[in-house]
């Protein structure tokens, strides 16, 4: 039962960087890329009638976590007070700027709310990154299975971690880079023209400093918490992670060449899935590594929810993701093609 | 403040500003497709643009609402980890659900019912109405069993490590006091959105703007208003009121201000309770009715808080009485307003009579008045429990988050709401002055 759960909370987590990454990263590109008013409203309409979807994924993983490992729950939602407050006024603050800049004419307005959004896009991403990484690095908890970290300490990677040390900035910078280049990918697929190919151009820039951000962090992981790699040696086959990510970056650039959006789009969102799998295959059964005390880690077995609860949760959980893919099928087909800002495209 | 009291502002200021708007969400979304539904099968073009109008306010209304939503799924894990962490795995998981079966049906057909009203048939539009509609319910649904878990714990047991577990899942979703609490919640939402329905109704006659649309709006706000309106009190008020006296009687004895137990107890219709000596100051009383409700005899014996050891008197008592009689003071003039109204519609005077129309478009804060004092009056009357018997609130919060932690958070989220509110009523008001489209003008356009 603990494997089920850890993995299905692991996946959902992932749908979440997949799907919400796209928008983040097109949030990250709004002002950069466009030139007037239409391509931003195109941008805009791009994403429009799936970021909310793809938040859902987010409040789901959120509530599956709270029911199947309360424990993790508790101490990791409390222990990251402040940082987690930022993000959801961050989310509040997107949400908005999202959904608002619609509603009136003026330039002002509009800017406002296109300078909002690109900065809590970019914020959000920086934040997922850390809060990734301070849970590979771990955290100081205690006998009671809690802790309270600040948001910086002396940015050294220590006994007393703040949120943010060199290894956690290097996961939000890796963070960023890798969904900036996921955005793009999906304009260049949402959109023609101009747009496109500065959506295009964007992933050839960046692709080289990707490569160099992943080597970095992978070796930056490896330095921090070598035990990361005790799973991988009692399983080898879990070396092909690192080659599957290798490979993705490849396909990027390649289709990214020829021109075939969607493919590299696709090979961006399995980069992503499989440094996400990478990540949480090097913790696997550990939930929340302790820096100080390997035997205070939370771990599956700790935190794990009552036989019976988690039994119905498996019942119900997977006949809610069906009918979850089901709509997410209906929603993409229904809105797919380019963006188109005449009457017959869909307003926003 | 201590923490303590901190972390409970920061919860109250933030959940009761949240549903300012699934009240609104839940509401509006039945009249929509009610209005969707008389604009399919009449094919009546000006009721499917009443439908795309409140559509419009619906969408700010919405964003409002999951914005302020977000915080609230994580704030059991931020501010009560303590009671995240033994109650998980039972209200995890209507939790869990709300967002699995709800949040995403309702983002994806919202999307379609929205923008995509040329890109579907005329009944997959209805459908995605529909859908919306029921989203919105069912995730309500989930969210007041969560509620009820916390005021009436069933289908539990306690695990070795004192956390506790579902024992029947069937019995945590369909736990009585859930159904009745939902029951009576759903009507309030269907309240407020008549009421802001009707408002906007008699807002257009009064200014002689938008005049057909103005009697649409007026007719099916005042029709479901005056449904809500009985309902709210007669019958799920007041079996929700039995149900409370049954099982936290301390409660039901300070939500009327009943210190001393006796026979053939007294409702205080207005006073000020004084807690430290214990009795209503000014009070106005109807003899015996408070027997009568609970019990159906005017005779029988209430139990008054003197009954009950301090220690589990709720803490803010003032509050909970004020809030009490709040709720049901609005709740008897809605009923009197509606149903003059209701009236007034029958005999064909509604659209003509301006006095009548004045009060109609005054009224809609009350609602939402009467919808958080409700609230306040089920959370407070829980106190000093977060669940209720089980375990204290002074249990419950994150011993590790220091009350000025949460304080600087909460007033963030003040200033943060305070900027929300304000574009909400910008919006709205601009999307009213707008109003629907003259229905000519209408196979051209485009939704906006
Ligand atoms: C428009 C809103 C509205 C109106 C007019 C009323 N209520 Fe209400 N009431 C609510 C909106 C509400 C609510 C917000 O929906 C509550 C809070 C929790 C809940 O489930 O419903 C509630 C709770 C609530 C409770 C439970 C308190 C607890 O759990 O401790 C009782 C006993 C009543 N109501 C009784 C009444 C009576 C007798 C009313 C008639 C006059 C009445 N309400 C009018
Ligand atoms: C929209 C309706 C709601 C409103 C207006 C509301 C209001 C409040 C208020 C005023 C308090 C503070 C009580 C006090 O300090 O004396 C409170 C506490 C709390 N409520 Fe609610 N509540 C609502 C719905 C819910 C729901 C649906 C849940 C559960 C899912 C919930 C869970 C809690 C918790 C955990 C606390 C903190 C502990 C406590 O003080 O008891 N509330 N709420
Ligand atoms: C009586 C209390 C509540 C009711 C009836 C309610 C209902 C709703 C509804 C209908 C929505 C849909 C969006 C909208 O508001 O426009 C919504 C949004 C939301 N609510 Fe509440 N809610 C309540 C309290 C809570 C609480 C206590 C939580 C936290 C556990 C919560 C979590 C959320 C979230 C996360 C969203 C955003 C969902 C989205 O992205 O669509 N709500 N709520």
């Amino acid at each position: 039962m603990g494997f089920i759960w850890f993995w299905l909370v692991a996946v959902m987590l992932v749908a979440y960087v997949v799907l919400d990454g796209f928008d983040l990263g097109v949030g990250v590109l709004h002002l950069l890329l466009t030139r007037n008013d239409e391509e931003r409203q195109t941008t805009i309409r791009a994403i429009g009638p799936v970021w909310d979807g793809n938040e859902v994924w987010l409040l789901a993983s959120g509530g599956t976590l709270y029911f199947a490992f309360p424990l993790l729950y508790a101490s990791a939602f409390s222990g990251f007070y402040l940082p987690l407050m930022i993000v959801l006024w961050l989310l509040i603050l997107r949400g908005i700027s999202v959904e608002l800049r619609g509603h009136s004419s003026l330039g002002v307005w509009r800017t406002f709310f296109d300078g909002l959004f690109c900065f809590s896009s970019t914020l959000l991403i920086i934040f997922y990154g850390a809060a990734l990484a301070n849970v590979i690095r771990g955290v100081p908890l205690g006998t009671d299975s809690y802790f309270f970290l600040p948001l910086w300490t002396n940015w050294m990677v220590g006994p007393n971690p703040g949120i943010l040390d060199w290894y956690t900035v290097i996961g939000g910078v890796v963070a960023l880079v890798a969904l900036t280049i996921h955005g793009a990918l999906y304009l260049a697929v949402k959109t023609d023209g101009a747009l496109q190919l500065r959506a295009r151009a964007t992933v050839r820039l960046l692709w080289g400093g990707l490569v160099l951000l992943t080597i970095g962090s992978l070796v930056a992981t490896i330095a921090v918490r070598p035990s990361s790699l005790q799973n991988y040696y009692a399983h080898p086959i879990a070396f092909a992670i690192p080659v599957l990510v290798a490979a993705c970056l490849a396909g990027i650039l390649s289709f990214n060449r020829v021109g075939r959006d969607y493919a590299a789009f696709l090979c961006s969102a399995g980069y992503l899935t499989f440094m996400m799998v990478g990540a949480v295959s090097g913790l696997y059964p550990v939930l929340m590594p302790s820096i100080t005390d390997p035997n205070l880690s939370i771990t599956i077995d700790k935190a794990l929810s009552g036989p019976h609860t988690l039994h119905v949760g498996l019942v119900w959980w997977g006949f809610g993701m069906l009918l979850a893919i089901a709509y997410f099928v209906f929603v993409y087909r229904m809105f797919r093609g380019k963006v188109d800002l005449g009457a017959t495209g869909y307003g926003h | 403040m201590d923490a303590l009291a901190l972390h409970r502002l920061h919860f109250a200021f933030t959940i009761t500003y949240h549903y300012l708007f699934p009240q609104l969400t839940m509401g509006l979304a039945l009249l929509i497709l009610v209005l969707k539904t008389i604009a399919v099968r009449r094919n009546d073009e000006q009721y499917h643009e009443a439908a795309r109008f409140w559509g419009k306010i619906f969408a700010i209304n919405f964003v409002m609402g999951v914005v302020t939503g977000i915080p609230m799924e994580f704030q059991f894990g931020t501010n009560w980890s303590q009671f995240a962490r033994i109650t998980g795995g039972v209200i995890g998981q209507p939790l869990a659900m709300e967002g699995v079966f709800s949040f995403f049906l309702e983002s994806a057909f919202l999307g379609v019912l929205l923008y995509g009203e040329k890109r579907v048939s005329k009944w997959m539009h209805w459908f995605s109405a529909f859908m919306v509609f029921f989203g919105s319910w069912i995730s309500g649904f989930f969210i007041i069993v969560t509620d009820a878990w916390m005021q009436h714990p069933v289908a539990y047991r306690i695990m070795a490590n004192g956390q506790y577990e579902v024992t029947s899942f069937w019995a945590l979703l369909l736990n009585p006091w859930g159904l009745l609490q939902y029951a009576h919640n759903m009507c309030g939402a269907v309240v407020t959105a008549s009421f802001v329905m009707a408002a906007v109704g008699a807002f257009y006659l009064l200014e002689k703007q938008f005049v057909e649309y103005g009697r649409i709006f007026l007719k099916v706000g005042v029709i479901a208003g005056v449904v809500a309106c009985v309902a709210i009190i007669f019958p799920t008020g007041d079996l929700h009121g039995k149900y409370v006296a049954h099982h936290q009687p301390v409660s039901m004895a300070a939500m009327e201000g009943l210190f001393h137990s006796g026979k053939g107890a007294d409702v205080v219709l207005m006073g000020q309770p004084d807690y430290a000596s214990g009795k209503v100051d000014n009070p106005i009383v109807v003899n015996n009715l408070s027997s009568f409700l609970i019990y159906g005899t005017t005779k029988a014996e209430v139990q008054g808080l003197d009954q009950f050891p301090r220690d589990q008197w709720p803490t803010t008592l003032p509050l909970l009485f004020y809030a009490y009689h709040i709720m049901a003071g609005l709740g008897t003039y809605f009923v009197a307003l509606m149903l003059l109204a209701a009236l007034m519609l029958w005999r064909g005077k509604l659209y003509t009579s301006r006095w009548i129309q004045w009060p109609l478009m005054l009224s809609f804060p009350l609602p939402y008045i009467a919808n958080t004092a409700g609230w306040m009056t089920a959370e407070i009357g829980r106190q000093p429990w977060v669940v209720y018997g089980l375990m204290r609130t002074d249990q419950g919060f994150s011993k590790y988050v220091s009350a000025s932690n949460s304080l600087f958070t909460l007033l963030g989220f003040m200033g943060l709401y305070v900027v929300l509110s304000i574009l909400f009523v910008v919006l709205v008001y601009k999307e009213i002055q707008t109003g629907p489209h003259k229905a000519a003008a209408v196979p051209t356009l485009t939704v906006s």
